[in-house]
């Protein structure tokens, strides 16, 4: 107990002194469920002529495992359900999770399941895994920033782009982007 | 030396005849895709045939444009002398209405789209991003345009539908030019 109060102080003190982040990382270690408070998955699209429109999925689950002595071998699970998909505009929100985007009366799933975990910084990371949407499976890559770390609690910020016409979700090209933007916070907590 | 582009005292040019076909296919084809785009169960086919529909509502009335300042420029030719006073008296009417509904009907749907609260923005044949028209969004408008762009396609095309049975008429009952003058400049009639 003594000793995990000294880590979570060093990492405190990492927070200021970036040099020490690997002592951070390696007191996060441990299991981490994502907890859906505290956690959001937002998107954007941009639209031809400018702006964008946006939205949320508000139910998804996962599990986030950094490993000890090799952060590379660390693991990201995540499971969004589309038929929580949230826009704001009814008619956007049903269009949605119809068989024009998601079909998420036959595909009740979305998965990401991460292959690689590459430090690229103090606090950040290259996540890659395989994502999978309507029977579609392709590699893709999300940034993943550590954005916070207390009392068994882990928080990242993770962004990525990803092409929605690989998925069989090409709907509404060139007037809104392929390129669907991803932002998530993820809060894990120990257990 | 006649031209054969424009009208004539008696004879329809190409310019006008061509222009009176490619905008009547394209309205009579306009109210054959905005029914059957809006009873589709795909909601896919469903949004990628409301986007064609409104591709060719903007091409229709761009040709209505180009029609109308044809028509100011270069006048129409006179009714064959066998029109009756009453239809000579009713025809500017039934065809200034003809004009009226193919100016109306792209301009409300323009107006729908640009009050709809879905905000999808207008991209004619995927080639550049027509703006919208500066009207506040909001349901209520959109809902009051959906009606009246419904509404004038129905009259609309009962009016188109009186036209084509005048048309008939005049071919194959009266036996008069009247037809025949838009098909071709050089009609076998009169």
């Amino acid at each position: 107990m003594h000793a995990r109060i000294l880590g979570l102080a060093a990492f405190a003190a990492c927070l200021a002194a970036p040099v020490c982040a690997a002592v951070a990382l390696s007191d996060a270690a441990g299991s981490y469920t994502i907890s859906p408070a505290g956690s959001s998955i937002r998107f954007t699209i941009g639209k031809a002529g400018g702006g964008g429109f946006g939205g949320a999925f508000g139910r998804f689950k996962g599990t986030i495992r950094i490993d000890n002595a090799d952060v590379g071998r660390s693991k990201v699970n995540l499971t969004i359900f589309p038929e929580s998909v949230g826009t704001g505009q009814g008619r956007i929100d049903a269009f949605l999770r119809s068989d024009a985007v998601f079909d998420s009366a036959n595909n009740p799933e979305i998965q990401f399941r991460s292959t690689n975990v590459t430090r690229t910084g103090e606090t950040t990371a290259v996540v890659t895994g395989r994502l999978t949407a309507r029977g579609k499976t392709f590699s893709e890559k999300f940034t993943a920033e550590l954005d916070g770390l207390k009392s068994g609690t882990i928080k990242f910020h993770v962004t990525g782009k990803v092409l929605r016409s690989r998925y069989g979700m090409d709907v509404g090209t060139p007037i809104y982007s392929n390129v669907v933007d991803f932002d998530m916070t993820l809060t894990g907590r120990r257990g | 030396m006649q031209s054969s582009i424009t009208n004539t005292a008696t004879r329809y040019g190409w310019a006008m005849i061509i222009l009176h076909w490619l905008i009547g296919l394209i309205f009579i084809g306009q109210f054959v895709l905005g029914f059957v785009m809006m009873r589709i169960d795909s909601q896919r086919t469903s949004f990628e045939l409301i986007q064609l529909h409104k591709s060719f509502g903007f091409l229709l009335l761009g040709l209505v444009i180009l029609r109308i300042a044809w028509r100011v420029g270069d006048a129409a030719p006179a009714l064959p002398p066998s029109v009756g006073t009453l239809e000579r008296k009713a025809a500017p009417l039934a065809h200034f209405a003809l004009y009226a509904f193919q100016v109306a009907l792209p301009l409300s749907g323009w107006t729908l789209v640009s009050v709809s609260t879905l905000e999808i923005p207008t991209m004619p044949f995927n080639q550049f991003v027509m703006p919208d028209l500066p009207l506040a969004e909001s349901d209520a408008a959109e809902s009051f345009w959906s009606a009246a762009h419904w509404y004038l396609a129905y009259a609309g095309i009962a009016l188109v539908a009186l036209h084509i049975l005048a048309a008939m008429r005049h071919h194959f009952l009266l036996r008069d030019s009247v037809l025949t003058r838009i098909i071709t400049p050089s009609s076998a009639r009169e």
